[in-house]
């Protein structure tokens, strides 16, 4: 299970919305234990297409940093699906993710937005529930 | 002279669960080599067949992405600290 601060969701949505029409996105940071984001950080894009993305890598190190002075960890990163289902594709899964992260898609295709949550090991995907938790 | 090299969570479990190791080198290519040495577990991670970066790891001295510097011959000191991130991409 993936548990939100309402903040850091929030902050995560906000991000796809204004990226549109390209994909956007960022990282999410907790304690890996409870798995319970705390902080979004929205990042570039550093693809600026609508079909791929790659995490601006100046932006990932300044959220790793922030995340760190805050005694929080990376724990997963999130991005949006401008036209099609929040679930990861078959580029996601080949892009050797973290067994230990969390892939959170973001499908913008409908009137409101939809989001899930994966755990991709050895190119298996696994939903896990995504809750808002104050 | 060791330099500190910090490292994402998906290498850690490589490297005895550490976040950060020391290790020793001129450039960010033999401190690598000296990484591999103390961890032969991160061969393949971090240095391509034909030596080059792997392409999904960033790689940073300081403040600055090495692929932007001299690559693998940046040239490392003592107070620098060499910091190893995932590259995070998809479609």
């Amino acid at each position: 299970m993936l548990r939100f601060r309402p903040h850091a969701y929030k902050v995560m949505v906000a991000h796809c919305y204004e990226g549109l029409p390209l994909e956007a996105c960022g990282l999410v940071a907790g304690d890996p234990m409870t798995g319970k984001v705390e902080v979004a950080y929205p990042t570039g894009n550093a693809d600026a297409s609508s079909r791929t993305y790659t995490v601006e890598p100046k932006d990932m190190l300044r959220a790793d940093r922030d995340a760190e002075s805050r005694g929080l960890t990376i724990i997963g990163v999130f991005h949006s699906h401008t036209h099609t289902d929040a679930y990861p594709s078959p580029t996601d899964v080949a892009q050797a993710p973290d067994p230990a992260w969390h892939y959170v898609l973001v499908s913008l295709r409908d009137d409101a937005p939809v989001v899930r949550s994966f755990r991709i090991e050895n190119g298996n995907i696994g939903e896990e529930p995504v809750v808002l938790d104050g | 002279v060791p330099v500190d090299v910090r490292l994402p969570t998906i290498l850690r479990p490589l490297a005895g669960g550490q976040s950060s190791v020391k290790a020793n080198g001129a450039t960010i290519g033999e401190v690598f080599t000296d990484l591999v040495k103390q961890f032969p577990q991160l061969s393949d991670r971090l240095v391509t067949e034909d030596g080059n970066l792997h392409k999904f790891v960033n790689v940073y001295l300081n403040d600055d992405d090495v692929r932007y510097l001299d690559k693998l011959d940046t040239k490392v000191g003592a107070d620098d600290t060499v910091s190893i991130l995932p590259a995070v991409a998809g479609g």
